[in-house]
């Protein structure tokens, strides 16, 4: 995969990543002008197109517009099965998610990503596995936080 | 006081709150301002938040380059928060074209060795999404090691990261190759699949690698036999179907790995068979491995069985109400049109009745795969529902579906007159898409086909009595007209019903192709040089064409005024020798316009001289020797001998007419109209001049002639 993109029937972006590396500048073009395609298309057409020399596999879930860019050999059949895992995963750890907790958490829906795809490819292929996975780094999280807070908390009181 | 920073999500509410971009902008640039300050004061406790927040900002598009150096700030922290919001800023905001992000090489290396693993998780991720080649030959040791590591959570990201590492540095291949072997025995999906992209990526990339994985394919057709024969897992299945992910890439090595070589091939093919009738295709999960399975099977060295076994399941995916299916089952079948022709052809009915989609890019390949059906047996019928769907297809279709239309008739026309049918029907349908030597095309093909002369006549007038609009049909039908208008007129055709049409109906017609403001200039070319033909076809007197030509006489357009100038010349002065110039055009021969282009001078030029009454041997001669210039040598420059004006030589007056400046030497030589020369006044000829003496030959290229202008 080369990239992938998440955006809302507005076109606004919720979510990029990129396994490729492009300038700002580029990403920002092909963001706006794949937007734009994808955004026309009507509601029965099939969810592959042809975009420059890359294949774009995408699909509507409620307000968002989950967008994947494939290369020639890669199978379209089963990036649709990577996008519903991902959208599976992320309705899971949410409780059933909607465009809005994508957009307070966005460095959450980061996270779930980056445990089920690394450097564009597949890694795990258990649903259970990866909320493991993010339920014991949030864990962590939140016991460094509570430590630090606890020192801080000292710490905050020395200075008034 | 200190004021407390905006946590990440009041932000986002403030942001979202703003009611124009111009507020929006407002609010981001005062968060910014107080990012920055933080950055500067080095706020530890918050500086984690300060850059989630900036992470946001940069999401809606806003600029966040000077948060980069906070990454690696954070990045170097022990708080497990900090690394995490550290990692992802990295991976959003720094850039491998600029060395800043070099500095994470160091931080990344000290967490890869030393960093409890999830932190360890966090390193490969970041280096597998954005690590550069020098990065990648920094870390590839830590990475190395940690393929050995006990935990599989770790294990399976160094592996996805070490793909990673061979795309950016292909000389690490020889440092991830050795641990594969090993790693395929592994019974962790993540691994095993982690495992299987890594050999993929080796093999494509180094022939040695191929051959030395080559001996895997026994163990690879176990693990997925294992796979598919093992009962049903919560953990890992979709739909009933196991682990399609893992399937499908060991589908795909099995496929490089059996491309070209008879014996992996052969190990593969029972396998192959077995996945392909055993798995459950009522989901998409399903239809994704027997896709890759297809692939496969097309792609290795597989038994004539199995290739129509494969070929079939794709025409049973174009009969799957799934739009997407279809859409994979018409690309592959493109793909396979040229190796397994008649297996393909087995499909062609539903192929065409893809035609009917309504998905444009559906129909399109559905097209494409059409055409590439056509043969000689099936033509006809083809052709029928081709031309139906070109009066339907969407706009961007049409050029592609008209050129295709024609082509194939053009291979596989099984009688002249069902290919003269179906150009007509191709022009009348779509007229302003097809190319420009269709005109040209359907000319000599009905030129050819003396049989149909008055049918071909017949069929164009009424098709151009209907509609004038469209240009390529009213050029081939003015000039059709203007031929045969005598067949035209007669009557009697047996293959089309009689049709009684007057002379002045004829004459009104190109009258109102001429005056109509659709008529290109080379249609109204075409028109006049018909109207000026008929004059010798038609019994009546030629009072009305003879104004029409003079009127035109001083039309804006210079190319037309030419003519009508010429044709009104011919009138007064030589109207002795219009019959002999306007008469028929002899049949041509398909391989060049030079042959045909020689045929008429030499034949005009016989008559050019017998009608002149006191033409000199060698004057005629040497007509004939600038005539022969035509040879298409260019660098054949003859110069002719001044000629002698003399007095009675009705030769010489013929040609003394308002010269033309000749054209270019790049125009091709079926650029016609009608062009005299004074050749009195000749002087050596440049190389590569053409002389043309011929009337009216269909000339494609005079809608772009430089001089051609818009009336």
């Amino acid at each position: 995969m080369q990239f992938m993109l998440l955006f809302s029937r507005q076109g606004k972006l919720r979510l990029q990543k990129w396994y490729v590396p492009l300038s700002d500048k580029e990403k920002k073009k092909i963001t706006r002008e794949l937007v734009q395609t994808v955004l026309a298309r009507k509601p029965k057409m099939c969810s592959f197109l042809e975009w420059r020399d890359l294949k774009i596999v995408y699909k509507r879930y409620a307000s968002l517009y989950f967008c994947c860019a494939i290369e020639d050999q890669d199978n379209e059949l089963i990036t649709l099965e990577i996008i519903h895992r991902y959208v599976e995963l992320l309705d899971k750890y949410f409780g059933s998610v909607c465009e809005l907790d994508i957009i307070f958490n966005f460095e959450k829906a980061y996270f779930i990503l980056d445990e089920f795809l690394l450097g564009g490819e597949v890694q795990e292929t258990s649903k259970k596995n990866v909320l493991k996975a993010i339920e014991q780094a949030d864990l962590l999280q939140e016991k460094t936080e509570t430590m630090y807070h606890s020192k801080s908390f000292i710490g905050f009181k020395k200075a008034y | 006081m200190v004021v407390p920073s905006l946590k990440l999500q009041d932000l986002i509410e403030e942001i979202r709150g703003a009611k124009t971009q111009a507020q929006e902008r407002e609010v981001i640039q005062k968060e910014c301002a107080h990012i920055r300050a933080s950055f500067r004061d080095g706020d530890p406790v918050h500086r984690h938040r300060q850059l989630a927040k900036l992470l946001y900002v940069h999401m809606l598009g806003y600029p966040a380059h000077f948060g980069q150096m906070e990454c690696l700030k954070l990045i170097a922290s022990s708080r497990f928060t900090d690394k995490r919001v550290g990692y992802l800023g990295a991976m959003l905001l720094l850039d491998e074209r600029h060395d800043a992000h070099l500095l994470i090489t160091n931080s990344i290396k000290n967490d890869l060795s030393q960093g409890i693993q999830p932190v360890q998780g966090l390193a490969l991720c970041t280096l597998s999404t954005m690590g550069s080649a020098e990065m990648c030959r920094d870390l590839a040791p830590e990475v190395e090691k940690l393929l050995l590591q006990p935990s599989p959570y770790v294990r399976k990201k160094a592996i996805l990261t070490a793909v990673h590492m061979i795309r950016k540095v292909p000389e690490l291949s020889s440092v991830f190759l050795p641990p594969c072997a090993q790693l395929l025995h592994e019974r962790h999906h993540g691994i095993l699949l982690g495992t299987i992209t890594l050999i993929t990526e080796l093999c494509e990339r180094s022939p040695a690698a191929l051959r030395h994985f080559r001996k895997v394919v026994p163990q690879l057709v176990h693990i997925l036999r294992t796979l598919v024969t093992m009962g049903y897992s919560t953990e890992h299945s979709i739909s009933g179907v196991s682990d399609p992910f893992l399937q499908v890439q060991i589908l795909r090595l099995l496929r490089i790995l059996g491309r070209n070589h008879e014996e992996s091939s052969e190990t593969m093919n029972d396998l192959l068979a077995q996945v392909a009738t055993n798995t459950d295709t009522s989901r998409n999960a399903g239809n994704a491995v027997l896709f890759e399975t297809v692939l496969t099977i097309m792609d290795i060295r597989s038994a004539a069985g199995l290739r129509v076994l494969a070929v079939n399941i794709l025409g049973r995916f174009l009969l799957n109400s799934d739009r997407n299916i279809r859409y994979v089952a018409l690309t592959s079948l493109l793909r396979l049109v040229q190796s397994d022709h008649s297996a393909v052809q087995r499909h062609r009915p539903t192929v065409v009745e893809c035609l009917r989609e309504t998905d444009a890019s559906l129909s399109r390949r559905a097209l494409e795969l059409s055409l590439a059906l056509v043969n000689s047996s099936n033509v006809r019928a083809m052709m029928q529902e081709l031309q139906a769907f070109l009066e339907s297809c969407p706009p961007d279709l049409r050029a592609d579906c008209a050129s295709g239309i024609l082509l194939a008739a053009e291979r596989f026309a099984p009688t002249k007159r069902w290919h003269i049918d179906t150009i007509l029907h191709v022009l009348t349908t779509a007229g302003t898409h097809v190319r420009d030597d269709a005109v040209a095309n359907l000319t000599q093909l009905i030129g050819g086909a003396q049989e149909l002369h008055a049918y071909s006549v017949r069929r164009l007038y009424n098709a151009l009595a209907e509609d004038i609009s469209q240009q390529p049909l009213v050029q081939v039908a003015a000039w059709c007209i203007g031929e045969y208008g005598d067949l035209l007129l007669a009557g009697n055709c047996e293959e089309i019903e009689p049709l009684q049409v007057d002379e002045e109906e004829v004459l009104a017609l190109l009258e109102k192709v001429l005056q109509s403001h659709m008529s290109l200039p080379a249609t109204r070319g075409y028109a006049l040089t018909a109207l000026m033909k008929l004059s010798t076809r038609l019994c009546g007197d030629n009072n009305r064409i003879r104004q029409v030509v003079s009127i035109y006489g001083s039309c804006l357009d210079v190319e037309l005024q030419q003519r009508a100038v010429e044709y009104d010349t011919l009138f007064r002065k030589y109207d002795h020798m219009r019959a002999a110039i306007l008469e028929k055009m002899p049949l041509v021969e398909r391989d060049g316009p030079q042959a045909d282009e020689e045929a008429k001078e030499s034949k005009e030029a016989a008559q050019l001289s017998e009608a002149a009454p006191v033409p000199t041997e060698p004057q005629a001669s040497q007509l004939l020797d600038l005539l022969d210039l035509l040879d298409g040598a260019s660098g054949d420059v003859q110069h002719p001998p001044p000629l002698d004006p003399s007095p009675g030589g009705a030769l010489i007056h013929l040609l003394d007419l308002p010269c033309v400046p000749p054209p270019p030497a790049s125009c091709s030589v079926t650029q016609a109209g009608v062009q005299w020369r004074d050749l009195g006044s000749l002087q050596p000829l440049p190389p590569g001049f053409k002389l043309f003496l011929c009337l009216s030959l269909p000339s494609p290229g005079l809608s772009s002639h430089p001089r051609s202008q818009s009336v």
